[in-house]
C-alpha cells in the first residue's frame, strides 16, 4: 500500500484514460502529461498507471518493499531524510516516508509493481468532471502490485523550451488572416486559471474572433485544440475536455509539445507555431517507441550520500525548481 | 467541399472530422451516424463519434495511415439520402418556472414569442437526440424551427445545474452535469443522462426522442431526487 499521509489539491489516479467513449459524451481523459508515463514505463521496465500531483504536493509512507519512480514536471522530493533525484527510479522499504513538494504542472509517481485501484470503464483514471473515480486525499490508501526494491536508475532532465507547435485544424480558417497573423504573432502568459479541463492563455490587446462564431453548430472537440472563448479569450484543452462544443478552435497543439504548456510554471511565455501536417506526422511517436527512446538513455543511480548533493542539483538543470516551493 | 456534400477535415494529428454541413441540417445529422457506424470497422481506427452535422474519426498512426483511412471515409461517406432513425420516446418532466427558467424572458424575445408560447412549443417538439457529447450521455435535441435559431451568449453563464434545459441555434441541451456554459437555460429536469450506478450508465442513444412535460415548481423539487427525475420511456 502507498499511504497518503498528507495530499495537497489535484492529486489522483492517472494512467492512459478511456478511449473510445467519445461517442457517448465522455472524453479520454488520462495523464495530463502522457509522456511522463512512458518516462515511468521505461524507468520501470512496466507501464502502469500513476499518482498525479497536479500543481499539489504529497507525503506518502510505503508498507512494502519496492520500487517508485518519480517522473514528469520536476519536484522537490525527499525519502525520509534524503534528497531524492527527479526523473528517476528509486528503491524504496517498508516504513519509508517520501516527501514530494508542491509546485507548477503535473508530476508523477509510479510505482514497479503498478499502482492498482479498481478500473472504472476500463481505466484507473479519475475522470472529476465525469464523476469516474475521485481524487485522492489525506489519509487514503493506493494498493500497488509486489515489485523488488530494485537499484535506482534515472533520466536525464527534460528539455522543456521553444515555441509550441500547431496543426490547422476544422475552424482555422474562420478566423482571418489578420487573427491568425496576430495570434501567431502573440507572446502569451501562461494563466494561473488551469485544471485538468483546459489552460487559460494571457495577453495584452484584443480577443481572436472567428466568424459567425455564435451561431455555428457545435463540432468535436480533441486534446490540445486551442478554443476562443466568446470573449476571444484562448484555453489549450487538456485531458478532461468536452468532446463537442461551439466556441471555435485556431489549431491543435501537437501532442508532443503538450508538456510545454503543462509543465508552464504560472505566467511563464508561450508561444505558438503553425507547422504543416505532414511535418507533425513525421514527428508523432507511438508511446511504445517514445518509451524505447527514453529506455535508451536509463542511466543506473548511484545511492551514495556522498553524492546526492551533486545529482540533486543534476537533476534540476533544466527543471522549473527555483528552491523556494512551498512543501504542500 | 468534396462531392456529394461533405469534407474530410484534420482535427490532431491523429484524427479527422467528416463535415457534412455547416449548419445543422437533419439529413446531414443522419449522415453523420450512419458514416461512424461504418467507419467504427475500419482497422486501425480507435475512436469514432457522430455529431450535429459531422462524424469525428481517431486513428491509430502506428498501425495505420491518414491517407487509408481519409480514402475508406470517402468510399462510405458518399451515401445519399438516408432513413430516420426513430429511437425509443421519453416523457420528461420539466419545469419551466422561477427559479428553474432564469432566462426564458429573454430566450421568448429572441425567437420572438411570448413565454407561454416558449413552453408550449418545445412540450409539443419531439425533441430527436441528434448527438451525445460535451460530457457524458448529454444530448443535443432539435431541430427546432427556424425562429429558434438564437446565437449562444458572448459570455458564459458561471454555472447551470445537472438536468437544466438550454436553448441555443434551434437546439436543445439537457445538461448531464453542472456547468458554464453559453447556452440560455428554460427550464429544470431531474433527469440523469448519466449515471454510472444504473444498468445502462448511458441513458440516450442517438435517434431517442425527448417529450418534456411542463410541471410545477413544487413537482419537480419532489422529482430532482428520484434517479430519472420521473422520466420514462413509453415506446
Amino acid at each position: 500500500m502507498i499511504k497518503l499521509v498528507a495530499a495537497g489539491p489535484g492529486i489522483s489516479v492517472q494512467d492512459a484514460g478511456r478511449p473510445g467513449y467519445m461517442a457517448q459524451g465522455l472524453s479520454r481523459g488520462g495523464a495530463m502529461d502522457p509522456s511522463a508515463l512512458a518516462e515511468a514505463a521505461a524507468l520501470l521496465g512496466v507501464w502502469g498507471a500513476a499518482i498525479e500531483m497536479l500543481g499539489g504536493g504529497m507525503t506518502i509512507e510505503l508498507t512494502q518493499d519496492g520500487q517508485i519512480a518519480l517522473t514528469g514536471g520536476v519536484r522537490r522530493a525527499v525519502l525520509n531524510d534524503q534528497p531524492l533525484g527527479w526523473l528517476a527510479a528509486h528503491p524504496v522499504r517498508a516504513g519509508d516516508r517520501v516527501v514530494i513538494a508542491a509546485g507548477d504542472g503535473a508530476a508523477y509517481l509510479s510505482h514497479r509493481g503498478g499502482i492498482l485501484t479498481e478500473p472504472v470503464l476500463g481505466s484507473r483514471s479519475c475522470h472529476g468532471t465525469a464523476g469516474l473515480g475521485q481524487p485522492l486525499s489525506q489519509g487514503m490508501t493506493v494498493p500497488h502490485g509486489p515489485a523488488s526494491p530494485s537499484a535506482a536508475v534515472g533520466l536525464p532532465p527534460r528539455h522543456l523550451s521553444g515555441v509550441v507547435r500547431v496543426v490547422a485544424g476544422p475552424q482555422t480558417d474562420d478566423f482571418d488572416q489578420e487573427t491568425r497573423d496576430r495570434f501567431f504573432g502573440t507572446t502569451f502568459r501562461r494563466s494561473a486559471k488551469g485544471n485538468r479541463q483546459g489552460v487559460q492563455l494571457e495577453h495584452a490587446g484584443a480577443g481572436f474572433e472567428a466568424a459567425g462564431q455564435l451561431t455555428r453548430v457545435s463540432d468535436f472537440i480533441t486534446v490540445g485544440d486551442i478554443q476562443l472563448t466568446g470573449a476571444g479569450i484562448p484555453y489549450v484543452l487538456m485531458a478532461e475536455c468536452q468532446t463537442i462544443g461551439g466556441y471555435p478552435r485556431i489549431g491543435t497543439v501537437i501532442e508532443q509539445d503538450l508538456p510545454l504548456i503543462v509543465q508552464a510554471p504560472v505566467s511563464a511565455e508561450l508561444r505558438f507555431q503553425m507547422i504543416a501536417l505532414q511535418e507533425a506526422e513525421a514527428l508523432w511517436q507511438s508511446p511504445a517507441a517514445l518509451c524505447r527512446a527514453y529506455g535508451r538513455q536509463v542511466q543506473p543511480l548511484l545511492r551514495d550520500p556522498a553524492q546526492m548533493t551533486d545529482l540533486l542539483s543534476y537533476q534540476l538543470v533544466s527543471g522549473f525548481i527555483t528552491g523556494d516551493e512551498e512543501w504542500l | 467541399m468534396d462531392k456529394p456534400g461533405f469534407e474530410i477535415l484534420p482535427q490532431g494529428v491523429d484524427g479527422m472530422i467528416v463535415r457534412f454541413a455547416q449548419e445543422l441540417d437533419e439529413a446531414a445529422n443522419r449522415r453523420a451516424l450512419s458514416l461512424a457506424h461504418d467507419a467504427r470497422q475500419f482497422a486501425g481506427v480507435i475512436e469514432v463519434a457522430p455529431g450535429l452535422a459531422s462524424t469525428f474519426v481517431r486513428f491509430d498512426p502506428a498501425t495505420t495511415t491518414r491517407a487509408a483511412v481519409v480514402e475508406a471515409l470517402h468510399r462510405v461517406a458518399q451515401q445519399g439520402e438516408l432513413p430516420v432513425v426513430n429511437g425509443r420516446i421519453w416523457h420528461v418532466p420539466c419545469c419551466f418556472a422561477e427559479p428553474y427558467a432564469p432566462q426564458i424572458s429573454e430566450v421568448a424575445s429572441l425567437a420572438g414569442i411570448t413565454v407561454a408560447q416558449v413552453v408550449a412549443e418545445i412540450a409539443e417538439a419531439d425533441l430527436r437526440v441528434l448527438a451525445i457529447g460535451f460530457q457524458p450521455g448529454q444530448p443535443y435535441l432539435g431541430v427546432l424551427p427556424q425562429h429558434w435559431n438564437i446565437p449562444r451568449q458572448s459570455g458564459l453563464t458561471p454555472m447551470v445545474p445537472a438536468g437544466a434545459l438550454t436553448v441555443a441555434i434551434r437546439q436543445c441541451v439537457l445538461f448531464a452535469g453542472p456547468s458554464p456554459t453559453g447556452w440560455r437555460m428554460i427550464g429544470r429536469t431531474g433527469f440523469r443522462c448519466f449515471d454510472l450506478g444504473a444498468a445502462q450508465p448511458f441513458a440516450l442513444l442517438p435517434g431517442d426522442r425527448l417529450r418534456m412535460v411542463p410541471v410545477g415548481t413544487a413537482e419537480i423539487d419532489g422529482l430532482l431526487g428520484d434517479p430519472m427525475g420521473g422520466a420514462r420511456v413509453i415506446a
